[in-house]
């Protein structure tokens, strides 16, 4: 046995292929179809082009460097690249967060996303109608998370006035929006927050900010309710988020009251398409309106489930374009979750500063999820924030001025560093 | 789509002798392994005989994939790039990783130059049993100089085995380097529109693997990698040009999508080749003061070129918090998408533990270990125990019934678990509460805890509830 696969033995990693493709053909052989883990082959579309290409010499047996037998041609052939253009026959949902008084809300801007008509910045297919959006945590109520101090030191003037710590992030840490995550209502607290009190917050920051927001909820599917049907007797019309919906609520309930009071929803599902697909369409048949739905698979982070992520993104993506209604729904992505990963917060001296490595983190989960199809990014540390919202920025412009050609990239060769 | 191989594709073309030469039972497993590239066709010695010429040409031409694999270097610690045949990963797997190369150049004082390579050559992270490493070392010539690049080139070949680029646009100093580490297989970088037949027959001559670059130019980089096919050149790699900096970064990733796109889905093959980027030319590129500001930067270009396609990425910092995301973001990515993350269910040792350390019992969901191994670890030592649920993580298997206290209960006596502890304890996580009451009922004198539903409370659990029952014991 090789040293590593010993190592990943001990460790208990599985050092087995699993599924491989011999495996799945022989499946075939008795299934038209078979779906697994995370891959769906329809048995038609197995079917093989040999590529046209032009063959090296046959066997790769070393021969002594000689130059080339016969002549061969040394002429520029000028041939012009053409993009691979495509056309999808689905198109994203845009959706409107906030509501100004025209719209019947008060809020003195609104916030777009979605409307995607390729995949996430195909500017060669497609212009990226909305470029995502980046909202950072603010706490509500009284109390806070255990947050990591090298996050807590940028919020640490406002960590008592809620409006002021949402004007930070917005106004200084140009956030687009934020979320008050109501984390004191968790029904398993001792003293946990009554949903009244809870809306009658929400109403406050109404009061205070003008900007459109997300209302968080603490993830307990009877309390969250409750939270909810309070919040919005006073968010009414204003079109604010409802973070988050999930499988194991009342969601015929849910819809109406996001349906009737004219909010928003995002619709939380555990990393399985499925939950996602069933979610959604539960929702919308329920009667939450397309503009209104926001959907969000689960957020692994950097180094702790982002593949899963990425590609239950890029699949769900790519089906709402391929034509399925129930993932013409832009995406939601916390990149929050990064902070799970250890590498992200602690002291480990032979990793480096913290302070680096914990924004890089959340940045790189977050763009991971922006490549993939999020619409929307939930974030935490204010440079993790700064540096997505300016890719986003980046990705999304088109038709730049040729001049960028003029960089004189090749310059990297010959530096002296 | 992805190019979906059949063991026949490929079978048809085997010898069919099934002489067992490759270390397979026969060519039909050797056909299997070939498609899911864990064997290469060097393998079968068979195949090279002149009788046999016709069957391995065809051969070669059906495992191509869209994205042609390239092989930089020779001995061990050779790399393979390319190889791609989808775009989604999601589609069937991206093979063969992104390698990423360090640079080095030809005016560093010889100490700091080989201290410098064997750091990129020693330069290992352990995670999640995997060791992640740094791949090569590319040697960029500041000097002009073809002697003193030469030079350079030879003490790097002497200092390591791992596989090198040699960057220069002079093809007097890339022959010089080449006349010296040739034989190594190194990359050449680069083609261009001005150095190109010479630097064709460079490659040719020294049977090397070859760069094209074409900075912002995609018509430029077809019509040269054409020229060169025609040549007879096949083993390319390309170059787009890497513009790590403000809007022109996002034109970066457009070209790097289209070319994938380009290649995989609408089968161009001049353009069927790995792609080269160079965060590193944010030191060349970059106005901003602020060192720290310029090692972020370059550590997220990669991790963003790499998602969008980069086969090989070339960087300059070295500092751990620089290349961890990188490194870590590579092997995400490049999981097997196919194979369900589980770790293999049995007893885990966490920090030495003995005979009264806490047991946990957990699910066998790769996620789900190694979470709650860092939390238990977090906690001091302890017991690990992970339940057979096929990979499925915990919420999911006790409401789907394959987290039992009878498979609990099983699982504990299966891997010694009983005898391990003198403290009868055994901690559930929070979410299989519903099973306590049984389990407790099947270990007879033996005390069932509800642990913490987020494994992160573990700590706070052990010291609050478990430590003080159980040590009044």
């Amino acid at each position: 046995m090789s040293e590593e696969k010993k190592k990943k033995e001990s460790e208990g990693v599985s050092t087995g292929r699993g599924i491989g493709i011999a495996e799945i053909l022989s499946l075939l052989d008795k299934a038209k179809e078979l779906s697994l883990e995370d891959v769906e082959i329809a048995a038609e579309e197995l079917t093989f082009e040999i590529l046209p290409v032009v063959l090296q010499a046959a066997a790769p047996q070393p021969t002594p460097a000689a130059p080339p037998a016969v002549e061969k041609p040394l002429e520029l052939e000028r041939l012009t690249y053409e993009p691979p253009l495509e056309t999808y026959p689905g198109e994203i949902a845009e959706v409107q967060i906030g509501a100004t008084s025209k719209e019947g809300g008060t809020r003195s801007r609104v916030i777009k996303i979605g409307g995607e008509k390729a995949p996430p910045f195909y500017r060669f297919q497609q212009p990226t109608p909305w470029q995502p959006v980046v909202a950072l945590d603010v706490f509500g109520v009284d109390i806070l998370p255990p947050l990591p101090k090298t996050i807590k030191e940028w919020y640490k003037d406002v960590l008592d006035d809620r409006a002021a710590w949402a004007e930070k992030c917005m106004k200084e840490y140009g956030a687009d929006l934020v979320t008050f995550h109501l984390i004191s209502t968790d029904p398993s607290l001792p003293n946990s927050t009554p949903a009244p009190e809870a809306a009658k917050f929400i109403d406050e920051m109404l009061d205070k900010i003008s900007d459109p927001f997300l209302v968080g909820s603490a993830g307990d599917p009877v309390k969250d309710l409750e939270v909810f049907k309070e919040v919005a007797k006073v968010a009414k019309g204003e079109k604010l988020v409802l973070a988050s919906v999930t499988i194991d609520m009342d969601l015929e309930t849910s819809a109406k009251l996001v349906a009737e009071n004219n909010l928003d929803v995002i619709a939380l599902a555990f990393l399985d398409i499925n939950q996602v697909k069933e979610l959604n369409s539960k929702l919308l048949d329920y009667g939450v309106p397309k503009t209104s739905l926001i959907t969000d698979p689960s957020t692994g982070g950097l180094g702790y489930g982002i593949e899963y992520t990425f590609s239950m993104m890029e699949r769900m993506r790519l089906a709402g374009l391929k034509g399925d209604p129930s993932m013409q729904i832009p995406i939601s992505c916390a990149a929050t979750n990064a902070w799970a990963a250890r590498e992200a917060w602690a002291k480990v001296p032979e990793w480096g500063p913290r302070e680096y490595r914990g924004p890089i983190w959340e940045a790189v989960t977050g763009t991971l999820g922006m490549l993939a199809g999020a619409d929307l990014l939930m974030m935490m540390h204010p440079l993790a924030a700064k540096i997505v919202k300016k890719a986003a920025e980046i990705l999304s412009k088109h038709g730049l001025k040729e001049d960028w050609r003029e960089i004189p990239y090749e310059n990297w060769v010959a530096m002296k560093i | 789509m992805p190019k979906i191989l059949r063991p026949m594709d490929v079978y048809k073309y085997l010898p069919g002798t099934n002489c067992g030469k490759c270390g397979e039972a026969n060519c039909m497993a050797f056909a299997t392994k070939l498609i899911e590239r864990q064997v290469s066709i060097e393998q079968c010695p068979e195949i090279f005989e002149p009788k046999y010429k016709d069957k391995l040409k065809a051969m070669l031409e059906v495992l191509r994939a869209p994205v042609k694999e390239v092989t930089i270097g020779v001995g061990e610690r050779a790399v393979t790039i390319g190889g791609k045949v989808c775009v989604y990963r999601h589609e069937l797997t991206w093979y063969h990783p992104t390698a990423i190369a360090i640079d080095v150049h030809d005016e560093m004082a010889e100490d700091e130059l080989i201290k410098r390579v064997k750091q990129v050559e020693e330069f290992v992270f352990e995670r999640i049993g995997m060791q992640l490493k740094l791949d090569m070392i590319a040697l960029r010539c500041v000097s002009g100089n073809p002697e003193k690049f030469a030079r350079t080139a030879d003490l790097i070949a002497k200092n390591t085995s791992l596989p090198m680029i040699l960057c220069s646009f002079d093809p007097n100093v890339m022959e010089e380097a080449l006349l010296t580490v040739g034989s190594k297989k190194p990359l050449i970088y680069a083609a261009t529109e001005k150095n190109w037949k010479e630097f064709a027959k460079l490659a040719s001559k020294y049977e090397c693997p070859l760069t094209v670059s074409a900075p912002g130019d995609l018509s430029m980089l077809k019509s040269l990698c054409r020229s060169l096919r025609n040549y007879g050149l096949d083993d390319l790699v390309l170059d787009p040009g890497t513009y790590p900096v403000g809007d022109a970064f996002g034109e970066t990733v457009n070209m790097f999508t289209m070319l994938r796109i380009s290649a995989i889905e609408k089968n161009d093959a001049d353009i069927g080749y790995p792609l080269m980027a160079v965060p590193a030319a944010i030191w060349a590129l970059s106005k901003d003061e602020d060192e720290a500001n310029v090692k972020m930067q370059e550590s997220y270009v990669s991790c963003v070129l790499m998602a969008r396609y980069a086969d090989l990425l070339v960087m300059h910092s070295m500092d751990p918090w620089v290349l961890l995301p990188v490194l870590v973001c590579r092997q995400n990515l490049y999981t097997d998408p196919r194979v369900p993350l589980a770790v293999d269910p049995g007893l885990y040792e966490v920090k030495e533990p003995d005979e009264m350390s806490p047991l946990y019992v957990t699910c066998n969901s790769a996620l789900t270990y190694f979470l709650v191994k860092n939390d238990v670890e977090a906690a001091g030592s302890g017991w690990l125990l992970c339940v057979d649920t096929g990979g499925i993580s915990l919420q999911s298997s006790v409401a789907g019934r394959r987290f039992t206290a009878d498979m609990v209960a099983e699982a504990m006596k299966e891997f010694g678990a009983l005898e391990k502890v003198k403290h009868k304890t055994v901690i559930i996580p929070g979410y299989a509460a519903r099973i306590s009451g049984e389990l407790e009922d099947m270990l007879k004198d033996w005390k069932v805890y509800v642990g913490p539903r987020d494994s992160t409370a573990i700590p706070s659990f052990i010291e609050k509830v478990w430590k003080p029952e159980v040590s009044k014991k």
